[in-house]
Order: structure tokens, then C-alpha cells, then sequence
């Protein structure tokens, strides 16, 4: 746990607090008797501007042992906790330790509250009010950076209130995305489907799969080298869950739209990651989240808080 | 400055005597045993321990409605006080209350010195029961000292244990009312007999009721003459025309025993027949015709046991008493130092005090018992497929009255702006919740860059109000 590279540094920084302790006991000795005093009139016999005079009122006993305590106190504290130089403490505390134990104590605590959703499927946690609310504060806390606080997303970031699911809207699907996270690799085509002009013209045809407005002319000769990305995003253009193949015949864009948007994605690519959250997350509360999020593209009334 | 002028204004400075004896500069306090006193300033003493003592311990038993009349959520973070909810946003009001609190200070230490001190302090209201109860049990003082003095008895045994188990008795109760202003107290109460109280409950209680015991029963005047800052700094609020306990030295002096019968033009003395009794009461232990000290609590002890025996003596009263220092030198009537009073000093603090209390308590009453906080969602504005641009804002929703609140959410600031939000929204009494909402805007309508907006917030309930709250809607360049 030491930030210290030799030994020189920390018992250089014990001795300093170890003496300065010590120096106070002594300060608090040293000051206890002094000569000279005990004037009749209760004064050390000294008088400044004409009348003023330096009474000898001692300070009281209970105070000098507060000293002591404080005194008392530093030393074991500096015997029990880290604080004199690397030396651990009796206890060997540590701020991290002490957080892993809070984070189990309070998932502990928290246990008997997932325990009853555990037991349910997605689709019944979905109907729960209680579920509802916990879920709102997990998105709140942990999605809603990305996919926004109404998670409509963003350009990049899926829209998670539609039908259109990159890898399945299925409950088991949206548990696995949210645990394992997904990337979404679109390789960059250009080669593959060749000649800027072949481009423009898949470009349109893309288009023309949602309906979208385009050049169907262009559209024409885009076809048959649209063969490039039938691979993954099939042959009639719906896309492909299994590999997270975006459907291209709704109107959904979720990299940009119209026929630039498309002409840089077959000449550069994107690689798209959703991060894993089963290492922030418990299963339990996965679950929970899973359902809330599943709850937006399956609207429920009793969902309602 | 020339060598003459200065002469009378070297320090001697005496060389430590070889033969002096070295004193110990620490020394135990000499316990201070205060004798029972009568009179007017000890009816007003006892009037603000009655006051004092009925509010704090009689207000959290108090109900409002379904709720404990006052009483600190901090867990929920709401705090009830008889009709109010406030939220910690609310922090402002304490604010004023202790500026308010601060300058009556002031303006009570300019006109008539430590009047909080001497009548309304926890540590004298406290000194002065745990004193009370000591006097039950043990006598006064000279049976007191005499108790102390002794060698140890059963009887000694017997009313130090009681008076120490009354004591105690007396500390948790306070303790337990201390906590019972977070908790609600009926429970607490509850809780407290069934021995089921939360660790942090029995912490305070215990811990409050320790501190009132050392207070009140050991401590005492050392708090006031060691701890408290207010001692230290009394002269500067002081002037001469302050009011404060002060013995009438013209009169007094000289001092001295006289036998009863003689009269007091005859011994060639002054009022002051030197009985000691004034130091005998003051519960700090210090003499009052030493003139002001910081020691002073301002408690009138002494200014009342002058008074009677100056009626004894057949005397008039009044050789302690509260006065001016500037009637005591110029001999003023009591209308001429009271005429006094209404110095400048006094009115300013008096002005600012009023207009402080009367902007205090006109923002409470006119405070819309709601609140919104508007925060706009970090992430990119987007485009819908509609062509529009959003921007998603989470409100969060702040219900401070006691009913649940139905609630309706508008946007303005520029022409064409949407807004997509639930119709209804409903908030539960003296709770909070956030809604998120989009605001769009057709995508050609605005230039890129940051657009101020305002949202509307209003209740259709018997109590209206409407909030209206700021925030930006931003545009992406193209």
C-alpha cells in the first residue's frame, strides 16, 4: 500500500510524527512550573501601558487532560490505522477494504429485495411497479449516458423504444446484450463493391429498400453489386440479428442519414461497442433492468408506477 | 517619538527572584457551590427555563395533521415544520434564521449585555435544573460543601447516588427528545422501551444525554468561561451605555461590618456591609464589585441577594443592579440612562433587524411550495425521422405541499417548439420524482448554437401556482 520507493521516506515521516507527539508531552512538562510568579495580587508582576497587568490565572487541570487524551488518542490511532509512514496499522485498514465490504453488506441488504424478482420472468417483473421504479434508477444511473433519459438514443447510440432490435428484442436477447455487451463491426466495402460511382449507386439502392427518397435509376445499377453486403445484411436488405447486421429497409439510421450518411459507412466502416455490465452489475439486478428495458418496445399499462 | 515622552513607558522587567518557589501553572478548579437565590432576576431566570424547556421538550410531541408537527427527515431529506415541507434547496431560510438570530444577539448585547447568557442558554437553563435538583437532594450550599467536605457515609453515598441517578434520569430524557425532532417521536418511543432503537438513535440519544449530564453537572461555568466564544467577545459589542450588572461602587464604598442597629450615617461606611453573599450566588464564582468581567453571565444573581439585604439593612435597593456605565459615572436617573436605550447603534440594529425578519418571513409566506430543477441530457441533440432536431431535458419534480400534485408541462422561448411529454403527471405529496421529456424543433428553424428556453411548469389544483424554469436547446453545426 506505500506510495514510497525506499524505506527513508516513511520512517522519516514516523519519526517526524512520533517526535512531534512526544514534543507536545514534554511542551505540556516543560510549561507546568515557572519561577518568579506568585505575586500577592495574583499577578506575575508585570505592568504595560501604565495599568495593564498580566494576571496568573492557571489554566485548569481538566484541560491539561484533554491534551493528554488528544495525545493518547494520536498514538493509538497511529497504532491501529495506517498513518506512520508505511506502516499498515494493527488493523490493517484500508479504504478499499473497507468499500469491498460496504459494496457486499449492501448487496447483502439488497438481496432480499431482487430475491422476489429473481423468481419471475421478464415479462411479470415488467408489470411490477416496485421492479419499475428500481429499473428507472439503474437506467437512470447506468444507461441513460448513452441511450438518453427517455432512451431514444442518439446518432450512434440505438434507439431502445423501437421495434428495431440490432441483435434481438427478445428478453433473453436484451439480458445478453446488456451482460455481454455487443460490438457492432460494419467493415469498410469500398473495395468490395467497387468504383466510387458503384458506391453512389448501392447508396440509392439502400435507400430505395425503406422507401426512402432516392434516385431509382441510380437505384438500378446500385442492385446487383449490392451483392457486397447481402452477406450480412441478407439478400432482401432486412439485416441480420445473429451478427448485429442492421435492418435497411425500415427507416431507422442510426449512424447518419440520407445518401452521405450511407456512402461513408460502405468507405469507412464503424466499429460500435455496447460495454459489457456484468462486472457493474449483479444478475438480479440485470434482470430488473432487463425488463424495464424490454418494457419500452412491449408497452404495458401496469407498468405505470 | 523623543526619549522623554517615553519614559514612563518602560517594562520593568524584574529578574526571576533565586529564592522564589516554583508554582505549578495548572491548577485544579475550585468546585463552585452557587447559594440558593429569591428574588426578580431569579423569576425571569426561571421564566426562561420554563419557556425554553416547554418548547423543546413539548414541540416534537406536537401533531400536524397526520404528521409530527415538526420533524427532521434527514434519511428522506425533508423537514416538517407545523404547515412547511422544506427540501434542503430550502437551506436559505436557515440561513436567515441565523443571520436573524445573530443580530438579535447583537442588538440584545447593545441595549441590556448577556441577556441570552444569564436567561436563555441551553448551559444556564440546564446548570440551573441540574442545580436545582443537586439542592433537592444535597441542600444548599453549606450542606453542600459540608457533604462534599466530609468523610465518606452512607448518607453521603445515598444522595450522591440519587442525585446521580436523577441526573442521568433527566440526560436521557433530553437526549431522547434531541433525537426525536429526526425521528418521529411516538415510535422513537416505542422503539426506546423495547429496547429496538437503530445503533444511530441510541448513539445520539446516549451521546446528547452525556453531554447535557457533563454540561449541566460538571462543567457549568467552565463552559461559559473557557469554551464559549460569546464571554471573549462581549466587549466589542458592549458600550457605555450598555445595561449590565454593576455594583454602585459611590455607594458601597467604604465597605465593612456594622452592627444592625447602627445607622448608616453614623459608622462613616458605605452601603456595603461586605456579607459576601453576592459571591456566594454567582454561579460563576467571581466578584461583582471587581466591576465587568468576562466571567459574567449577566444572571442578576448577586444584584438579587444585595437587594435583600439592603431591605434587611433597611437600605434602599438597588447597590448591585442593572446600569449603565455611563449613568454609574454621571450619576444619571433611571430615565435618563433609559432615554439612553435608543442610541444610534441600538436603531441600526434594530432597523436591520426588522427589515431581515420582515423579507424572511414575506419569501416564506409568497414561497411556491414547488420546485423544478431542469437538466438537459448530455448526449447529442438528435434528429428524429421526422427530420426534427430533440433535445431530451429530465425535470426533476420537487412536491413541497401535503397533497399530490397533477401537473402540466409547457415549453416557450421560440416559435415552433414541441414538447413530448405525458399529459398528467402526478407527484406525491412531499415527494420528488424526475420525468424525462423531449422538446423538438423543425431542423431548418434554428441556427446552430445554444437557444435559450423556458419551461412552464403548472397544477390545475385549488392552490395554483407556475413555475417557470430556464434551460438551452441546442443545435448541432450542420
Amino acid at each position: 500500500m506505500s506510495d514510497f520507493t525506499g524505506s527513508f521516506w516513511s520512517s522519516y515521516v514516523a519519526i517526524i510524527s512520533l517526535a512531534g507527539i512526544l514534543a507536545c508531552l514534554v511542551l505540556l512538562w516543560v510549561t507546568a512550573r515557572k519561577k518568579s510568579v506568585g505575586h500577592a495580587d495574583n499577578t506575575t508582576g508585570h505592568v504595560w501601558d501604565e495599568d495593564l497587568r498580566e494576571m496568573n490565572n492557571p489554566l485548569p487541570l481538566w484541560w491539561v487532560g484533554l491534551f493528554v487524551i488528544t495525545i493518547l488518542f494520536g498514538l493509538s490511532y497511529l497504532f491501529l490505522y495506517p498513518g506512520l509512514g508505511s506502516f499498515a496499522g494493527s488493523k490493517a485498514w484500508s479504504s478499499k477494504a473497507e468499500y469491498d465490504t460496504e459494496v457486499v453488506e449492501a448487496n447483502a441488504a439488497l438481496q432480499p429485495l431482487y430475491a422476489r424478482f429473481d423468481a419471475m420472468s421478464v415479462q411479470d417483473v415488467a408489470k411490477d411497479p416496485k421492479a419499475h421504479a428500481i429499473g428507472e434508477r439503474l437506467f437512470m444511473n447506468n444507461c441513460a449516458q448513452c441511450h438518453g433519459s427517455d432512451a431514444q438514443g442518439s446518432k450512434g447510440y440505438p434507439n431502445l423504444t423501437d421495434s428495431d432490435w440490432l441483435h434481438g428484442g427478445t428478453p433473453e436477447k436484451i439480458k445478453e446484450s446488456i451482460t455481454l455487451g455487443r460490438v457492432g463491426n460494419m467493415p469498410p466495402m469500398a473495395a468490395a463493391v467497387g468504383t466510387p460511382d458503384d458506391i453512389r449507386n448501392v447508396a440509392h439502392y439502400v435507400l430505395s429498400l425503406s422507401g426512402s427518397p432516392h434516385d431509382s435509376l441510380k437505384a438500378g445499377f446500385g442492385k446487383p453489386k449490392f451483392s457486397a453486403c447481402a452477406a450480412c445484411h441478407g439478400v432482401d436488405g432486412q439485416g441480420m440479428a445473429a451478427v448485429g447486421a442492421p435492418n435497411l429497409t425500415d427507416k431507422v439510421w442510426l449512424h447518419g442519414w440520407g445518401e452521405e450518411g450511407i456512402v461513408a459507412m460502405v468507405n469507412k466502416g464503424k466499429q460500435n461497442i455496447m460495454p459489457p455490465q456484468k462486472d457493474r452489475l449483479s444478475a438480479s439486478q440485470i434482470h430488473v433492468l432487463t425488463s424495464y428495458v424490454w418494457s419500452f418496445s412491449n408497452k404495458m399499462d401496469a407498468a405505470k408506477p | 517619538m523623543s526619549s522623554d515622552s517615553n519614559n514612563n513607558k518602560v517594562i520593568p522587567i524584574h529578574a526571576a527572584d533565586e529564592n522564589a518557589s516554583s508554582a505549578f501553572l495548572y491548577a485544579a478548579t475550585p468546585k463552585i457551590y452557587p447559594r440558593t437565590v429569591q428574588g426578580v432576576f431569579a423569576q425571569w431566570r426561571w421564566l426562561g427555563v420554563f419557556i425554553t424547556q416547554l418548547v423543546f421538550y413539548g414541540l416534537p410531541w406536537l401533531e400536524w395533521g397526520q404528521r409530527q408537527a415538526v420533524l427532521f427527515d434527514l434519511g428522506a431529506r425533508r423537514f416538517y415544520v407545523f404547515g412547511l415541507v422544506l427540501y434542503p434547496q430550502d437551506f436559505i431560510y436557515l440561513t436567515g434564521l441565523l443571520v436573524v438570530s445573530a443580530l438579535s444577539l447583537f442588538l440584545f448585547t447593545a441595549v441590556a449585555g448577556r441577556l441570552w447568557c444569564g436567561y436563555a442558554c441551553p448551559q444556564t437553563v440546564y446548570s440551573e435544573i441540574f442545580m436545582y435538583i443537586e439542592r433537592k437532594i444535597e441542600g444548599d450550599r453549606s450542606a453542600r460543601m459540608r457533604l462534599d467536605a466530609g468523610d465518606y457515609s452512607l448518607e453521603k453515598g445515598v444522595k450522591k447516588t440519587y442525585k446521580h441517578i436523577v441526573w442521568l434520569g433527566f440526560s436521557i430524557w433530553t437526549g431522547f427528545t434531541f433525537v426525536g425532532y429526526f425521528t418521529p417521536i411516538h415510535e422513537l418511543g416505542l422503539a426506546f422501551f423495547q429496547t429496538r432503537m437503530g445503533s444511530w438513535e441510541v448513539f445520539w440519544v446516549f451521546f446528547y444525554g452525556f453531554a447535557t449530564y457533563g454540561n449541566a453537572g460538571f462543567m457549568r461555568e467552565q463552559v461559559c468561561k473557557y469554551m464559549c466564544p460569546y464571554a471573549r467577545f462581549q466587549s466589542a459589542m458592549f458600550d457605555h451605555d450598555t445595561l449590565i450588572v454593576t455594583y454602585d461602587e459611590q455607594r458601597g464604598e467604604p465597605r465593612g461590618h456594622r452592627p444592625h442597629s447602627a445607622s448608616l450615617a453614623a459608622t462613616g461606611l458605605g452601603a456595603c456591609i461586605d456579607c459576601n453573599l453576592c459571591v456566594q450566588v454567582c454561579p460563576t464564582g467571581i466578584d461583582i464589585r471587581h466591576g465587568l468581567q468576562y466571567e459574567c453571565i449577566g444572571c442578576g444573581a448577586c444584584a438579587d441577594v444585595c437587594n435583600g439585604v439592603m431591605d434587611k439593612m433597611g437600605y434602599p435597593q438597588g447597590l448591585v443592579r442593572y446600569a449603565t456605565q455611563n449613568a454609574m459615572k454621571q450619576g444619571w436617573s433611571t430615565a435618563e440612562m433609559f432615554r439612553r436605550i435608543f442610541r444610534p447603534r441600538v436603531l441600526v440594529y434594530t432597523a436591520i433587524l426588522w427589515t431581515l425578519m420582515v423579507v424572511l418571513g414575506w419569501s416564506l409566506y409568497t414561497r411556491t411550495p414547488f420546485r423544478v430543477d431542469v437538466v438537459r441530457d448530455r448526449n447529442l441533440p438528435r434528429i428524429s425521422g421526422k427530420g426534427e432536431i430533440e433535445n431530451v431535458y429530465r425535470l426533476q419534480l420537487m412536491n413541497a405541499t401535503e397533497t399530490q400534485q397533477r401537473l402540466r408541462i409547457d415549453v416557450h422561448g421560440m416559435d415552433g417548439l414541441e414538447i413530448e411529454v405525458d399529459d398528467d403527471i402526478l407527484v406525491e405529496p412531499a415527494q420528488s420524482r424526475w420525468v424525462p421529456l423531449r422538446v423538438e424543433i423543425d431542423y431548418n428553424a434554428l441556427q446552430p448554437g445554444s437557444h435559450k428556453i423556458w419551461f412552464d411548469i403548472s397544477n390545475d389544483a385549488d392552490k395554483p401556482f407556475k413555475i417557470t424554469e430556464p434551460s438551452v436547446f441546442l443545435v448541432p453545426t450542420r
